[in-house]
């Protein structure tokens, strides 16, 4: 009868190779894959968006400065979590991340609801000085936000990237169009490639998170960003359970 | 003595060996460094000095990235090489392309350092590295497959030795997972900045199923093919069970893909993933504990060597604390404890207790067997070598003892109610309980450092040494030849 022995491998480089990728491709397979089909992995909701140009390069800056090995973006379903940071994330909620930020340590608090729960003047604050508002906290000075000017020369190229790999940002009249039916005008606005640059410098204006109007700095982009952070979704409209049977 | 050498020069080429072996070192003592500043930032926040590069955000991943791909990745470039060479009794099968992994792979560990300083990252955990490094890293990785593989192809036995099997398997899942993490559409040709192909869950899970199995394969499989060779060899006793390392190989591979999910319990990954992740990490304590059972009985009937020779010391007491950590990384996979230790300081603990007990303890114990055979002399110090350990041990337990207590503290003033149910502590009172831990935590890495530092400075004194040995030795010859009248000849 067929006798297995060990050694056939031992012997021959080819045969170890094989059976060695074959071993350690099974897992990631059987992982992986399904999360790209299985239609309940992301829920159906209704309000999440992609980025507005302002909030894109916030959340560029965000990435830059390394925020997501402090702070969490991922809201678990336990109840101490949602007395201190609200409902549980879901989903749907980072469909448009490239990358995801959900983080793995919670040096300070989770941020994937932080949007609206401070005023635009303490995030400026706090960002450019954490102890000034909070004298035990351990986060870095970063006063450089307010004094750098920020860089929106490449928001084109940006929203073109995020849209190879997916994001709805509209290039023609007719992504736009379904931009309108899937969002509504005001946001399918927003999501317009060739008119970036225009929304940009008219929502860091209107919004005027730095408190200084005259030029757009970094910390109007990153403000921008948190205040939007977990705010699209309103809860009010779905049942306590609506979301268990994704889980 | 000299002689022996020049002709193994000929046999295998050690060169490289050595330039991998000094380069781990020099990353080492940056890497930690690094870490003992951003420790010490915790603590201590004014250190940042409101300087853009410096921040904790920014230098982490400089830390991580200098310990565990320009340390450990150079240790094991140089083991992987020296182990592969001797067992299968052939030279490395190019020269070139040895010496251009060695290029490639320091350009690549010092323009990641530079590039996260500046601000450019992916925000992947341990695959920061933007696109344009991310391309390097393929190329001089292909390079390395094809030399090891070629390498093993000359061999001048029929069999492949145990430790050859781990370097092959860390190399190709190292290829795997870095391909596959990194799919990125940059924002242009001239641009650093680029955007990962996957979104939200789908992208989470792909980072962590890299995440962990970097820890799989790059700190645990590659390490244990350290083990497999340096442990019997210091020990001067074969293997302890042939059987049990087959075993040990194959489950470890399968099982290791199959956890990363573990680091999403709870999160917005479906469940059937995390529940499979944590039904694989329980069944991996089985193979993780066969392969320490099999290092540590490599050395019954030799246990008296633990008394004294310190590098047995660090190849056990590195062993020991494989054990533990692959003990307690099941344990935190577990729904219910994960609830509590993720997020928190226990993971770091937990991470540290892998890195530094496991992965630099057992390269400083290869190194030290290695470094005197590859220049052909004795350790300047040996006893430098025995307050190196205890330094090493001290400082481990320093970490991780601070790091469990700070954990499950933070764990446990977070979900702490008060008799109305309200949330008995803000989070800011969670960050100010932490300090002393953290300081404590600084201390412990001051001592691992501090540690690293001396083994540095002996190895330095260690090539001098055996520069001066061959230099007196040359001349004993050639005065020796001039007297038997052949000088002239």
């Amino acid at each position: 009868m067929f006798n297995f022995k060990h050694e056939w491998i031992e012997t021959n480089v080819g045969l170890l190779l094989v059976l060695t990728m074959l071993a350690i491709s099974i897992g990631g397979l059987v992982e992986i894959a399904p999360l790209f089909f299985i239609k309940n992995t992301v829920e159906k909701v209704d309000g999440v968006r992609p980025y507005t140009p302002l909030e894109l390069r916030g959340r560029d800056i965000y990435q830059r400065e390394g925020c997501y090995l402090c702070h969490s973006q991922m809201i678990r379903p336990f109840r101490d979590e949602a007395l201190r940071y609200g409902h549980y994330s879901l989903a749907a909620e980072s469909q448009y991340d490239h990358p995801f930020q959900w983080g793995s340590k919670r040096t300070g608090p989770d941020l994937a609801r932080v949007g609206g729960k401070y005023s635009n003047e303490w995030q400026v604050a706090h960002l450019t000085a954490p102890r000034s508002m909070v004298p035990q906290s351990v986060m870095p000075d970063y006063p450089w936000l307010v004094k750098n000017e920020l860089n929106f020369a490449d928001i084109e190229d940006r929203m073109k990237a995020l849209r190879d790999v997916g994001v709805p940002y509209s290039l023609t009249k007719s992504e736009y169009d379904d931009n309108v039916k899937k969002f509504g005008a005001q946001t399918a606005e927003m999501l317009s490639i060739p008119d970036a640059r225009k929304n940009l410098i008219a929502q860091a204006q209107s919004g005027n998170y730095d408190g200084n109007s005259g030029s757009i700095s970094e910390m109007d982009a990153l403000v921008a960003y948190l205040q939007m952070l977990g705010t699209l979704v309103d809860f009010r409209k779905y049942d306590d359970d609506a979301f268990v049977k994704y889980r | 003595m000299a002689s022996t050498a020049i002709l193994s020069n000929e046999q295998y080429n050690f060169e490289i060996v050595k330039k991998f072996a000094i380069m781990s070192l020099v990353w080492g003592v940056i890497g930690m460094s690094a870490g003992v500043y951003i420790a010490s930032e915790l603590a201590w926040p004014f250190l940042s000095f409101d300087i853009p590069y410096i921040t904790f955000g920014r230098l982490r991943p400089v830390h991580t990235t200098s310990v565990i791909f320009g340390f450990g990745g150079s240790a094991l470039f140089a083991t992987s090489y020296y182990v592969v060479q001797r067992t299968c009794q052939a030279r490395l099968s190019s020269d070139g392309i040895a010496s251009f992994t060695f290029w490639g792979w320091q350009a690549i560990i010092l323009l990641s350092g530079i590039s996260y300083m500046l601000g450019h990252t992916q925000s992947r955990e341990y695959a920061e590295m933007e696109w344009p490094i991310d391309i390097m890293i393929e190329i001089v990785w292909i390079a390395y497959m094809s030399l090891f593989i070629t390498t093993i192809m000359r061999r001048k036995q029929p069999h492949i030795y145990v430790a050859n099997w781990f370097f092959l398997a860390f190399i190709l899942a190292t290829a795997l997972l870095h391909t596959f993490n990194n799919l990125a559409v940059p924002v242009s040709l001239f641009s650093m900045k680029s955007y990962s192909l996957f979104a939200g869950t789908q992208d989470a899970m792909t980072q962590w199923w890299y995440g962990h199995n970097s820890v799989g394969f790059f700190l645990t499989a590659a390490f244990l093919g350290m083990m497999y060779y340096f442990v019997p060899k210091q020990a001067g006793r074969p293997i302890y069970s042939y059987r049990l390392s087959i075993v040990h190989f194959w489950a470890l591979s399968f099982l290791y893909m199959w956890v990363g999910a573990h680091h999403l319990h709870w999160t917005a990954l479906p469940d059937w993933t995390s529940t499979l992740a944590a039904t694989f990490s329980i069944m991996l304590l089985l193979p993780s504990w066969g392969g320490m059972i099999n290092g540590i009985m490599t050395l019954s009937g030799a246990w008296d060597k633990l008394r004294t020779d310190p590098v047995m010391r660090f190849l056990i007491v590195a062993l020991s604390f494989y054990g533990m950590s692959t003990f307690e990384g099941p344990l935190m996979a577990l729904k219910d404890v994960n609830a509590l230790s993720h997020y928190t300081d226990w993971t770091v603990g937990h991470v540290h207790s892998g890195a530094l007990g496991w992965v630099a303890m057992v390269t400083f114990g290869s190194m030290y067997h290695m470094i005197p055979k590859l220049w052909d002399t004795k350790m300047w110090s040996q006893k430098l070598v025995g307050i190196h350990f205890w330094f090493a041990t001290i400082g481990v337990l320093l970490y991780i003892t601070a790091m469990w207590i700070s954990g499950i503290t933070q764990g446990l003033m977070w979900r702490a109610f008060d008799q109305y149910g309200n949330l008995q502590y803000s989070f800011v009172e969670s960050v100010a309980a932490m300090h002393p831990f953290y300081a404590m935590r600084a201390i412990g890495g001051m001592f691992f450092l501090s540690g690293m530092l001396m083994m540095f400075f002996n190895v330095v004194m260690t090539v001098r040494q055996a520069k001066r040995e061959s230099a007196a030795l040359e001349a004993k010859l050639s005065a020796k030849m001039s007297k038997a009248g052949l000088a002239g000849a």
